[in-house]
């Protein structure tokens, strides 16, 4: 019998340009997967693909309601950014950002019926510091008994979520809420203020552009982004080079951390208004998508943030016109992250056909 | 003048947007679930088929997003929209403000913050009683396996009104209880199930909304309930009947009146007597005879003569609820909060 043979080769001379290019053709691939599977279940894929990316975003509420989703989603994949550049796997985002959202959500629910400028900025600087705290443990045990950080981070979130479910069940729960598992409504001191009147998007916007830029200055500006890069590309050039890899594990965890949790403060003060159970329709697994989407680069991420916070509107208003339903919105979400591994794939190695040859077995 | 244009466009546009009287529906699961969101979409059909369109959103979580979609719906033309789940309480209210011509319709909620919100929900627990009346004959361990969602009062009221009519037939009743902090969870029900099988409950009932505990309890060869909708074909020997919701009669009637508006706000809870509460047709495995006894039953509940929580009732630590000769009143009802004499473990708190 005859078989093919295939030889995978890496590829030396990727240009930079086509590397940033690959995840615009990954969206272009997901629209035309997306029309199949919309002409496959009996729609019209021009129409579908119109109220799916377009409607949703045709008036000055959706528009607003993009940023307000695409908010959480790039700070999030901001920080996550700084772990995975240095080769630090941290998925779990999201316990940070419920964490986050418990610290913060707690304070403000001390300063329940409580006016006063500082109540906000104290509110979120405690989410800060909770989501930071919660990142530092999978970095601590990754530093010092050499545990594997994503399953650490991973099994926190569980915990994180837990503790949330006994939080807003027990304790925490509104005196006067008939046992339903939430808490009071902050009071409007710890409410992010509100841009524009009838719109959702909040002040919280202004505190992912600037992470956007801060981290912009320390990943290309600083020698500390310097030392992430390098311990990224090689652990062993980076101790050689006297770098302190340990720290360094740590410190991006902790920015890493600190991002999501102020993307959980900036949901319970600013669109959820209290805490429940349901905070996060999982932000902080979906930022991972944005953080490779955009290339781990600040203003990548951007682009990516808004796309995938489009696909959760587009699916919505899908629904709404067409009944196609709503679970295509997480199958272009994994069609976007499947066409853009694939498409590096081929980008890194070259696929060799060796011709037929006798297979002995 | 192309500003001018633009504007009458847009004029256009919208009059043309709101020319169709539209009902919109937001679902907490999917509507495949066989359950709570079915039994919803089941009424949602009903309202198309008298001729009014109507379009749905399914699994629209908690949280940020709902407020989003409910908000999509009024913007789109809808005219009246039913939220079909708790959690959608301060949202509905939310939107409601700022749609005071979209008529908003909340189920198993309690705040009417605006003259266009109406509550509506169903006296389910009418339905727990007769559960209870056939998990007390039925049961050899004298253990009532119950899968519930979450602790708030209607969830607590149903466990209670089951507990206290299994205790009425056989006073040696045990309820054992397993918390899924879930409405939806097919994975972490069919769980719950088994650990109560292992428990040593020869009966299951869910506050849950998949068919996952019904197929477990058939596997098992233990008896089951179905939970909102006429389960049986998952579990066709297990399942002894199903409490079935019926909201298709209000739905349509809710919207006939918005169309021709005379809709107005109300704070409906019905019951066995309405119809919304129905009963699918019992297992010939109970016995005639205890088919005619619960038969008999669900007739006085309809007709008042039999209440599910008739005097004297207790708690768990003894405490008279409803004294010897009177029956609990819709206040009680709508915020209990402890379980009764019986059940065991706590309401967690």
């Amino acid at each position: 019998m005859e078989v093919q043979l295939i030889k995978i080769e890496k590829r030396n001379d990727v240009s930079r340009s086509i590397f940033l290019l690959t995840p615009i053709l990954a969206i272009f691939l997901t629209l035309f997967g997306g029309g199949i599977i919309f002409y496959a279940l009996g729609f019209n894929p021009l129409e579908a693909l119109k109220f799916f990316f377009i409607t949703p975003i045709s008036d000055l509420y959706g528009l607003s309601e993009l940023l307000l989703k695409a908010t959480p989603l790039c700070l999030i994949a901001i920080g996550l950014s700084f772990c995975f550049k240095s080769n630090n796997w941290n998925i779990g985002a999201e316990g940070q950002l419920i964490f986050g959202g418990i610290v913060g959500g707690g304070v403000a629910l001390l300063f329940y019926n409580h006016d006063g400028f500082y109540v906000l900025p104290i509110i979120i600087l405690s989410g800060a510091v909770g989501g930071m705290v919660f990142a530092m443990i999978p970095a601590i045990l990754k530093t010092f008994f050499n545990t594997n950080e994503i399953l650490v981070s991973l099994m926190l979130v569980y915990v994180a979520k837990l503790l949330l479910d006994y939080l807003v069940v027990g304790p925490w729960s509104n005196p006067e809420g008939f046992n339903f598992p939430e808490t009071r409504q902050f009071s409007a001191s710890a409410r992010m203020p509100i841009l524009f009147d009838g719109l959702r998007i909040h002040a919280g916007i202004f505190i992912t552009l600037v992470t956007v830029f801060l981290s912009w200055l320390i990943l290309y500006k600083t020698y500390l982004g310097f030392q992430i890069k390098v311990s990224g590309l090689s652990l062993k050039t980076a101790n050689y080079a006297g770098y302190k890899g340990k720290i360094m594990i740590i410190i991006v965890f902790m920015i890493s951390g600190a991002c999501a949790g102020i993307a959980g403060v900036g949901e319970i003060t600013g669109p959820i208004g209290q805490l429940h159970r349901n905070i996060s329709p999982d932000y902080g697994f979906t930022a991972i998508i944005v953080a490779f989407l955009g290339r781990l680069n600040p203003v990548g991420i951007i682009f990516a943030s808004l796309i995938v916070a489009l696909t959760y509107l587009g699916a919505e208003t899908a629904q709404i016109f067409l009944q196609i339903p709503k679970y295509t919105g997480q199958v272009f979400q994994g069609m976007i992250l499947f066409f853009l591994l694939a498409s590096d794939y081929l980008l890194f190695f070259k696929i060799k056909f060796l011709g037929l040859k006798k297979n002995d077995i | 003048m192309k500003y001018l244009i633009s504007v009458l466009f847009l004029l256009g546009l919208s009059i043309s947007a709101n020319a169709e009287f539209k009902v919109g529906f937001v679902y907490v699961g999917p509507v495949t679930d066989h359950g709570w969101t079915y039994q919803h979409d089941e009424g949602r059909k009903a309202v198309e088929a008298a001729g009014i369109k109507a379009t749905y959103v399914e699994s629209v979580q908690y949280g940020a997003d709902s407020e989003r979609v409910i908000r999509q719906l009024a913007q789109s033309g809808h005219d009246l929209i039913f939220t079909t789940s708790f959690g959608y309480m301060d949202p509905t209210n939310n939107v409601a403000k700022d749609f005071p011509n979209v008529k908003f319709e909340h189920a198993t909620g309690y705040k009417m913050d605006h003259p266009n919100v109406s509550v509506y929900s169903a006296r389910f627990y009418q339905g727990r009683t007769l559960l209870g009346h056939i998990a007390g004959k039925m049961t050899k361990t004298n253990t009532i396996g119950y899968i519930a969602s979450f602790p708030i009062p209607e969830v607590i009221r149903g466990i209670n009104a089951m507990t206290l009519a299994a205790q009425k037939v056989n006073p040696d009743i045990k309820t054992k209880i397993i918390w899924v902090f879930s409405w939806y969870d097919p994975g972490k029900e069919a769980e719950a199930a088994q650990a109560l099988i292992d428990q040593g409950a020869d009966i299951i009932m869910q506050h849950t909304d998949s068919t996952a505990a019904v197929q477990v309890a058939e596997k098992a060869g233990v008896w089951s309930f179905g939970q909102a909708s006429d389960m049986q074909k998952f579990a066709p020997k297990s399942i002894l009947t199903s409490i079935i919701d019926d909201w298709a009669p209000y739905y349509v009637e809710r919207s006939i009146a918005a169309r021709d508006g005379t809709w107005s706000q109300q704070n409906t809870w019905h019951g066995l007597k309405e119809g919304m509460v129905a009963m699918a047709p019992y297992n010939p495995a109970m016995g005639s005879d205890l088919v005619k006894e619960v038969e008999q039953l669900q007739k006085d509940l309809a007709s008042g003569k039999a209440n599910s929580f008739t005097g004297p009732i207790y708690d768990q630590k003894g405490n008279l609820l409803v004294a010897e000769g009177s029956v609990a009143d819709d206040g009680l009802l709508g915020g209990m909060k402890v379980y009764v004499k019986g059940v065991e473990g706590d309401v967690p708190q």
